[in-house]
């Protein structure tokens, strides 16, 4: 197999005249664990659909472990685990069913009951294994999801918002596993809007209104980020966002608490002093102090030509 | 061909797939109490409907009798009258007006009048021997009791069985073969409720089954397996081909139990055309799930495809009967066809090669539906 699990050129998805997924380029390694950051409807789980095969391109192609996901979509369906946003698996089957029903449908060989077996005791599903899928927790559904769309030991794994809806405990344990089937050599695409998961991947594309803004290693995306970022603190007056934003190489002004975080033109010559100083003017004494980029800076300096003006 | 292990296990891999489908679906109907109570509730609840309520040959109506010749003729003629069961005398009355109350007031639906000269009429006059009212009112009513009022009026052409006759002869017995035990609505009915009821549950369950999934987001899951689509109608549909032909026992069952209609010719016959009909359902069925977005949507349809069937089949009217645009109509439905070829075999004991016409138009929409259905149903999402 070669590096490069999924390779996609001018992936493009319209519906009707609105255009989900815009011409998108993308080369994820082999082996990683690579993720889609981007808001609701900014096109993450269109592209997933369409590189499961599950929808067309509209222009440009993709191949998904070597294959064409307009030709080869059934070759490519065998070897690959989905993972859809909401919870598909039958919520009036039990655990054992619905993984039971999954090894049929992959037509799992040998000793399916062992392999059922290890894969409730991979994801903790043992208690539940004739529990009824629809009295479970969010996060036990979501360890039934993975553990039924692992359970074929898949060489690729999407898995769309796998965590939106389940508590931070679970969410960390979710990743752990995540870790653990990479170490093993899965490839697994990966969507969320949670900073604190994207910072987790080995690989980032961030996508905002179908268009793909930024990609790279989040160390990378950190440190070529395009602007300095400051923390203001002690300026909770309503009025301290306006005014920093009348500023113009501000361009960005956000409320985290007590403190507003600042994003800047790169290297604007004395802007820790001149926003003091406005501040100041305006009778708000603050303390302004310049610090590291989030991914969340990253974000909003990627999404700039997207999203300014709204 | 099976020699080719990769094909062979392919197939295998394939029937996998179909069973692993099916038994899923079997269990999911299992634990659905409100669907696994209509599997068996809807086929008892329609037959005891259609049979008793629904009731086109009207039986016992309460009838006044005005004897006005009182002899031990006219006594006869009333019992006569009565052993058809199509009218109970409840009143007996000396008076006109009270006739005219009684039938006013709904009490009586039909009265029976009996001129004083009823003898002679009988024997020589051509007159009517006697006069039947009818309450129009109720439409349904008036039809039915109208072939008892042409009893007596026959003998205006001399072709009754009281025309001619010196005495009350044996022939008074012929009453009853005028309203001969054929026309009986539950025997009409019950067979025609086979293929009614199939239709309704068929074409609702198998597009509520297919719609559902998609509704909940597990055909998104599906379509990302290597489960194949044919696989996934077929395993669908198979539980429901048992459901329908335990639907068709429970109405034969019913029917011969509670109403007397037994089947007259050859139960395997009727079954596999029964299994016919189920699959051509099932396929409109299928058809609907890939026109519906939602559960809702495909009852609304689901009741589309129902209405014409019942109406236009030949279960309520006769095919004869109705405007010709109307008649191109029930000719596109299955249900028209599988009437026929219920009749035919639960009534006149009809053989299924006599009926071939049917089955194969039968046959022809089921393989139409399915070729529609699978090709409307894209492994895809768009």
């Amino acid at each position: 197999m070669n590096d490069t699990a999924i390779s996609a050129r001018q992936l493009t998805r319209k519906f009707g005249d609105k255009t989900a997924v815009d011409h998108v380029d993308l080369d994820i390694p082999a082996g990683r664990i690579y993720g889609f950051l981007g808001p609701n409807g900014s096109g993450k789980s269109t592209t997933l659909r369409m590189l499961c095969g599950m929808l067309l391109p509209s222009e440009g192609h993709a191949e998904v472990l070597g294959l064409s996901i307009v030709d080869d979509a059934e070759a490519i369906r065998r070897r690959l685990g989905y993972m859809p946003q909401r919870f598909s698996l039958w919520e009036d089957l039990t655990t054992d069913e619905n993984l039971r029903f999954i090894a049929d449908l992959y037509g799992l060989e040998g000793d399916v009951a062992a392999r059922i077996a290890a894969a409730r005791a991979t994801y903790n599903l043992d208690a539940l294994r004739n529990q009824r899928a629809g009295t479970m927790s969010g996060g036990q559904k979501q360890r039934l999801a993975l553990a039924a769309a692992t359970l074929h030991e898949p060489e690729l794994l999407l898995l769309d918002e796998p965590t939106s809806a389940v508590d931070p405990q679970s969410r960390r344990d979710f990743w752990e596993r995540l870790f653990m089937l990479a170490e093993d050599g899965a490839t697994i695409l990966v969507s969320t809007h949670y900073m604190e998961e994207a910072e987790r991947c080995h690989g980032l594309a961030i996508l905002a209104e179908g268009r793909l803004v930024a990609e790279g290693s989040p160390r990378d995306l950190l440190n070529a980020v395009d602007a300095d970022v400051y923390e203001i603190e002690g300026a909770d007056d309503s009025a301290a966002p306006k005014l920093l934003r009348v500023l113009p190489w501000v361009h960005g002004v956000t409320q985290l608490g007590v403190r507003l975080r600042v994003l800047v033109d790169r290297g604007a010559p004395d802007a820790e002093s001149l926003m003091r100083a406005e501040l100041a003017n305006h009778g708000i004494q603050a303390q302004v102090a310049r610090t590291h980029a989030s991914l969340e800076d990253v974000f909003v300096v990627a999404t700039r030509g997207e999203t300014r003006g709204d | 061909m099976a020699t080719e292990p990769g094909r062979q296990g392919r197939l295998r891999a394939s029937l996998r797939r179909l069973g692993a489908v099916a038994r899923k679906e079997v269990r999911q109907l299992a634990r659905d109490r409100v669907t696994f109570g209509m599997i068996v509730g809807v086929p008892l609840m329609q037959i005891l409907l259609f049979g008793y309520a629904i009731n086109f040959d009207v039986r016992h109506l309460a009838t006044v009798v005005h004897d006005q010749a009182n002899s031990s003729m006219s006594r006869e003629f009333i019992a006569q009258l009565s052993a058809t069961q199509v009218l109970r005398v409840d009143y007996t009355t000396d008076s006109g007006a009270e006739v005219d109350r009684l039938m006013r007031e709904g009490r009586a639906s039909m009265a029976v009048i009996i001129p004083p000269d009823f003898e002679r009429r009988l024997q020589s006059d051509t007159r009517p021997v006697a006069q039947i009212l009818v309450d129009g009112s109720q439409p349904s009513l008036a039809g039915v009791a109208s072939g008892l009022a042409a009893i007596p009026l026959v003998t205006r052409h001399g072709a009754g069985p009281y025309s001619g006759g010196k005495r009350m002869t044996p022939r008074r017995v012929e009453i009853r073969t005028l309203y001969n035990p054929e026309k009986r609505t539950a025997v009409q009915i019950v067979p025609a409720l086979i293929g009614v009821i199939l239709t309704m549950t068929m074409v609702v369950f198998t597009a509520g089954a297919i719609v559902r999934e998609r509704e909940r987001g597990n055909l998104e899951l599906l379509i990302a397996t290597p489960l194949g689509r044919l696989e996934l109608m077929v395993g669908k549909l198979l539980p429901f081909v048992a459901i329908g032909l335990i639907q068709t026992t429970i109405i034969l069952l019913v029917g011969s139990a509670l109403f007397n209609v037994p089947v007259v010719g050859n139960v395997l016959h009727l079954y596999v055309a029964a299994l016919l009909f189920i699959a051509a359902t099932l396929g409109l069925g299928l058809f609907v799930s890939t026109l519906a977005k939602t559960q809702f949507q495909a009852f609304q349809l689901a009741f589309l495809t129902l209405l014409p069937s019942i109406l236009l089949s030949g279960f309520m009217f006769p095919f004869e009967g109705m405007p010709v645009a109307a008649q191109w109509i029930a000719e596109l439905l299955p249900l028209t066809h599988f009437n026929v070829i219920l009749r035919g075999i639960v009534l006149r004991g009809a053989d299924l090669p006599e009926l071939w016409p049917q089955l194969a138009k039968l046959a022809v929409f089921l393989v139409l539906m399915l070729s529609v259905a699978v090709a409307r149903f894209k492994k895809r999402l768009d």
